[in-house]
């Protein structure tokens, strides 16, 4: 009796990976689209801690008030809107240790009190304080 | 003379990289977006033009105050000026490094958003942002 020995035929083990680049490409896309890339912005501002009163030297601030309808008064006397940046850089440039105290009324609309934020803030104040007159 | 015979050249594009390549595409974009959107409040942000960009998504979350002086935290709509401290002071604990978008409507009365940031004063949320629309300079 012919007895012959089955030979181990070595199965090739592979793992097709052709559509692997396709499905990469299919997530990737997915990844894409879903990902909105136009960041956050505004304007910055880091607000003092609660309770924390410092006293500082009434020459080292700068008032700006601003009313209810939109008029602006700096030391006295009331300016435009486009004047404040070169008032507030003059300011500085005298005095380094300048703090911006941007003061608006309460029923004046948020808009008003962006407005001269944005001002000062082109103006590189490098310390504002945002307030609401007591009176 | 014998004309030289033109060697066939190969003219395949080695594709074998390709997956890799679009391995780190992929990554980086997962790596890169933020999967929370929220819906917020429909508001008309104030434009301004010295405005800069959070690159730091992650550690942002919103506040949207309409000009009915409704106001939404993130994916809670419908507060008041009371509800915010817990919510924010609970945001702060996760996330101490937290910065609080203020998406208010440029026709609500700046004593309401003044308000809004004493709450968040209370709540140790000093970071803010107030959300505007840019404008380029001089545009």
């Amino acid at each position: 009796m012919a007895f012959r020995v089955k030979k181990h035929v070595k199965p090739e083990i592979e793992i097709p990976t052709a559509s692997l680049a396709d499905i990469v490409f299919l997530l990737l896309i997915f990844f894409l689209v879903s990902t909105s890339m136009n960041p956050d912005s505004g304007l910055g501002l880091t607000l003092p801690p609660l309770g924390e009163e410092v006293k500082i030297n009434p020459e080292n601030i700068l008032n700006i008030f601003v009313n209810e309808e939109g008029k602006i008064l700096i030391d006295e006397s009331i300016v435009e809107l486009s004047d404040v940046k070169n008032i507030v850089k003059e300011k500085i440039a005298a005095n380094d240790k300048l703090i911006v105290s941007v003061q608006t009324a309460q029923k004046a609309s948020y808009k008003m009190m962006i407005d001269v934020l944005d001002e000062v803030k082109l103006a590189n104040a490098p310390r504002i304080s945002l307030a609401t007159p007591q009176f | 003379m014998k004309i030289g015979q033109k060697s066939k050249v190969s003219s395949k594009i080695p594709t074998a990289s390709i997956a890799d390549i679009v391995f780190l595409l992929l990554i980086f974009f997962i790596t890169v977006s933020v999967f929370k959107e929220y819906v917020g409040l429909q508001v008309k942000l104030p434009p301004a033009k010295a405005t800069q960009k959070i690159e730091t998504k992650r550690l942002v979350s919103y506040i949207w105050i309409s000009k009915d002086k409704e106001i939404c935290i993130d994916d809670m709509p419908g507060l008041h000026l009371a509800g915010i401290r817990p919510i924010i002071s609970q945001k702060v604990s996760e996330n101490p490094a937290i910065i609080v978008s203020i998406r208010a409507d440029e026709k609500v009365q700046y004593g309401y958003v003044a308000e809004v940031m004493e709450k968040l004063k209370e709540a140790n949320a000093l970071r803010v942002n107030f959300a505007t629309t840019s404008e380029r300079e001089g545009g």
